[in-house]
């Protein structure tokens, strides 16, 4: 009986996860320009329409651009923190721990509302870079959490048996250092760059009017007039995501990153 | 290589750019944010600085209280259906095989990582009249003729859940994996029931991580402002996107920041809080 | 002088004396074995060697020349940790060639060397495995080879043997020694195990509370400890109260031990006595009279636990030598002077 209600339940969340997934993916296979479901009629035409559509593919390009970049300064942010915070003993530079986590933790709206007002008195409000500090600032925390996890993971005895083989700090940093923590690096950005990739509203309230990201191009769509190519985008977005993720549990340990104990301790 | 404080100048370096990113473009907006908060609007959507109150006495309005009122009870009733549905799953979870549990994990972190406006749109199709499950209860003969079943509170209840659900199961996944599951076998050797067990020394044991999980999921669920807007109607709207329509369309950027100040507030309050459960639970 | 020379170090964690007025000089070619309960230093003083920690008063001198401030990387030392610290993303070979690689040797020259030391460790074509196919003996033997990769000065290592089980510890106890003995490197173990220092080392450095408490020969520390402390740590002995009599000859429990007298002006001492010096006779005969109150039997020798003057006294013998006596038994003990060893105070 037990048995029956555990699968019951795990096939209840995993239907509530999915529905609203199946469903787009119903009606992104519409074959004219309708939002029924079941799909009426069956084409692949609407997800040829993200790259033919120049507006789409402009959207897309963006979006992956913005994503690459900001995810990238991210990470140059992050790593320099968190080995400092590893290598030195400098309890208070850990205010910019907290100062890299919080964006993520407060309500997003804060973080937008902070960057508009500070690109408007600075007169770059528009600009579409800013768009690519914004969300390397937003997302700082992903690397952050991910690299600290994996400094933490780093025996310290590896790094004094270096130096007793005679390598320097940098050295020890090239040789030993980066390729421990390579697999937490690949995550931070891989985290960072899934969540820029769907990120709507630090990017609309600082340059919504100037460069239209995917996320920015479907709530639009949604407003002035829907199209199948919504749901293809979607289906997209949901396919980048899980093969991304499934890379990373495949190159990491996924469990670990998610913060539950190493698989191969006792 | 010694792990000791910094010497010199150039031990810091490493400092300089993290810091100065996160001081330049995260202190100061933060900053700049704040000053916008107490400055004097003028007519066509500019401001002068100033050093006046009356964005926040506007806040203090029955409207707004109004909208702050439902903000809250919103985002408490998502954290409560989240942990409810999230606890017995992720105790489930845990118990899986490795290869399953990464599975969910996947699942589930694509879900988290789908951005509102696609999380709207997929809900407003599924509770939509022409693609809607109203459309397979006709088929069944549930219903006499398809209906659209949004905008409704409980559509942006339903699509905030699905937003925070995986949220709150990944939060509570290190608790759980990390429990003595001794625990449950020593009940279970003392007779009981599996459910008993999960309600009398499961939940008990993880009390202070359900009262942290409920304010995380809160503060979460308190960000969301895009699902209001494509599910539910205007007196379903929340202060994320008051702050958002003021600072937007009605062009009034210190009535918007005295907002967002007031939100951190009440955030940074919540996350004071969590801090003094989880540090109960140490001590417990 | 060559070899290495502590002079007057110390090292203090906040409040806490790590290591105090530390004095010992090693010279070249040593095996020394620096052996103490956990917490009393030993570990501390072989990171000041290694460079790790910095002494916070005193100097440490390498073949005449002061190394204190020398940083790790530049002191030409190979050391093996407690966790051994193989690095797990290079291979067995990877791992040996590290401190070459890092110096731009050739490829064929780091192959060579990695080779060779293969080899010394019968560990030959090991050299492409991971590091986490190997068994804990073999992780051990990778892990000194690769501290000797570059031949250095001085060889250091820091309870090299402790997560090893029994039989395999005294295995690589007797490699390590021969294998030092080959290469004629200065030498210094960190460990806590007696039985390991006995086996490998030419001098050993008993500490306790920060200090060195003796630094001698294993034979000479186990034949004369310099204080109670050593004579208790190493093996097992009897810590008996003796004092002079009138015609200065040391009593032990009122009964004089002919031909054994104390230092000049000592009126009281403690010795220590080892429980195979102990003789068990017939009571009488000016033996200390004693009552036999437990034998452990334990095959290969004897204790008998004997109560004196209300202190127990623990004697082992072989079978052979030993008179068959029963607990409850009354017996003699006789010292002879040449076994009593006057502790420091």
């Amino acid at each position: 009986m037990i048995h029956w209600l555990k699968r019951f339940y795990f096939l209840g969340i995993g239907l509530f996860l999915a529905l609203p997934l199946i469903v787009v993916a119903g009606v992104s296979v519409n074959a004219k320009q309708t939002l029924a479901f079941p799909p009426q009629g069956f084409s692949l035409g609407w997800y040829g329409e993200i790259f033919t559509n120049p507006e789409w593919r402009a959207a897309l390009v963006a979006s992956v651009v913005l994503a690459t970049t900001s995810a990238a300064l991210a990470v140059l942010i992050a790593l320099p923190l968190s080995w400092f915070l590893w290598r030195r003993i400098a309890p208070w530079a850990n205010i910019f721990q907290v100062l890299g986590i919080a964006p993520f933790t407060l309500p997003p709206v804060i973080t937008a509302l902070g960057l508009l007002t500070f690109w408007a008195t600075t007169g770059f409000y528009g600009q579409p870079w800013t768009a690519v500090i914004g969300h390397a600032i937003f997302f700082v925390t992903l690397p952050l959490v991910t690299l600290s996890l994996g400094f933490s993971a780093i025996d310290r005895s590896f790094v004094e048996a270096a130096a007793t083989m005679g390598a320097n700090d940098r050295t020890i940093f090239r040789t030993i250092v980066l390729p421990l923590i390579l697999p937490y690096l690949v995550s931070g950005y891989a985290f960072a760059f899934v969540l820029s990739l769907n990120e709507y509203i630090v990017a609309y309230m600082t340059v919504g009017f100037t460069l239209e990201t995917l996320p920015i191009k479907i709530f639009n769509a949604l407003r002035y007039g829907y199209t199948p190519t919504m749901a293809s985008v979607t289906v997209l977005f949901v396919f980048i995501a899980a093969l991304i993720f499934s890379l990373v549990a495949r190159f990491g340990d996924l469990p670990k990153l998610l913060g539950a104990m190493a698989s191969d301790e006792p | 290589m010694k792990r000791e404080p910094p010497q010199s100048i150039a031990d810091y370096g490493p400092l300089f750019f993290p810091a100065g990113m996160l001081l330049l473009f995260f202190v100061v907006p933060f900053g700049t944010m704040i000053a916008v908060s107490f400055f004097q609007r003028q007519e066509g959507g500019f401001y002068t600085p100033a050093f006046v109150f009356s964005n926040y006495e506007r806040f203090l309005s029955a409207f707004f209280g109004g909208v702050l009122g439902f903000s809250l009870m919103l985002a408490v009733t998502v954290a409560i259906c989240c942990v409810v549905l999230a606890l017995p799953f992720t105790y489930l979870l845990t118990k899986l095989t490795r290869r399953l549990q990464v599975f969910w994990l996947v699942a589930l972190l694509s879900v988290l990582s789908l951005s509102e406006v696609i999380i709207g749109f997929a809900w407003s199709t599924l509770l939509s009249r022409t693609a809607g499950i109203s459309n397979l209860l006709v088929r069944t003969g549930l219903l006499d003729q398809p209906v659209a079943l949004f905008p409704s509170f409980g559509a942006v209840l339903t699509g905030m859940v699905y937003q925070a659900l995986p949220y709150t199961i990944l939060v509570l996944y290190p608790a759980i994996i990390r429990l003595d599951p001794t625990l449950m076998e020593a009940a279970r050797t003392l007779g009981s029931s599996p459910i008993r067990a999960f309600f009398n020394v499961l939940v008990p044991a993880l009390r202070n991580t359900i009262m942290a999980t409920l304010i995380m999921v809160f503060i979460f669920a308190l960000g969301s402002y895009l699902l209001p807007q494509i599910l539910g109607r205007p007196q379903h709207w929340t202060l994320s996107v008051l702050i958002t329509d003021q600072a937007i369309y009605q062009s009034n950027m210190p009535f918007a920041a005295a907002m967002a100040v007031f939100l951190v507030l009440v955030t940074l309050g919540l996350v004071a809080l969590t801090l003094l459960v989880g540090r109960k639970g140490e001590k417990a | 002088m060559s070899g290495l020379v502590l002079n007057n170090v110390s090292k203090q964690f906040g409040t806490f004396t790590a290591v105090e007025n530390v004095q010992l000089s090693v010279p070249h070619g040593t095996f020394v074995c620096m052996l103490g309960p956990s917490g009393c230093g030993k570990t501390t003083l072989l990171r000041m060697i290694a460079g790790l920690d910095d002494p916070t008063s005193g100097s440490i001198l390498l073949d005449g020349q002061d190394i204190t401030k020398v940083p790790t990387h530049k002191r030409n030392l190979g050391m093996v940790f407690q966790s051994l610290a193989l690095f797990p993303h290079l291979t067995v070979g990877e791992n040996i060639a590290y401190p070459l690689r890092i110096r731009g040797a050739a490829r064929e020259d780091q192959k060579k060397r990695v080779d060779e030391l293969l080899a010394l460790i019968h560990l030959t074509g090991f050299g492409d495995r991971p590091v986490s196919k190997l068994s804990g003996g073999q992780r051990q033997r990778v892990a000194i080879a690769r501290a000797l990769a570059l031949s250095p000065k001085l060889f250091l290592l820091d309870e090299p043997l402790s997560a090893l089980d029994a039989k395999l510890r005294e295995a690589m106890q007797v490699e390590l020694r021969q294998l030092q003995q080959k290469l004629g490197i200065t030498t210094i173990v960190v460990t806590h195990d007696q039985r390991e220092a006995m086996t490998m080392a030419d001098t050993v450095v008993v500490m306790n509370g920060g200090h060195i408490r003796q630094a001698a020969s294993p034979i000479e520390i186990y034949r004369r400890p310099a204080d109670t402390f050593v004579a208790d740590f190493i093996g097992s002995t009897n810590l008996i109260e003796t004092r002079a009599n009138s015609s200065g000859v040391a009593t032990v429990f009122g009964n004089p031990v002919p031909g054994f007298a104390l230092p000049d002006g000592v009126q009281t001492a403690t010795i220590s006595v080892r429980p195979e010096d102990v003789h068990l006779t017939a009571p009488g005969n000016g033996a200390i009279d004693g009552t036999v109150t437990f034998v452990r039997d334990l095959g290969g020798t004897i204790e008998t636990f004997v109560e004196t003057g209300g202190k127990q006294i623990i004697a082992v013998s072989t079978p052979r030598e030993r008179p068959d006596v029963v607990a409850g038994q009354a017996v003699g003990i006789v010292l002879s002077p040449e076994v009593c060893v006057v502790l420091k105070q």
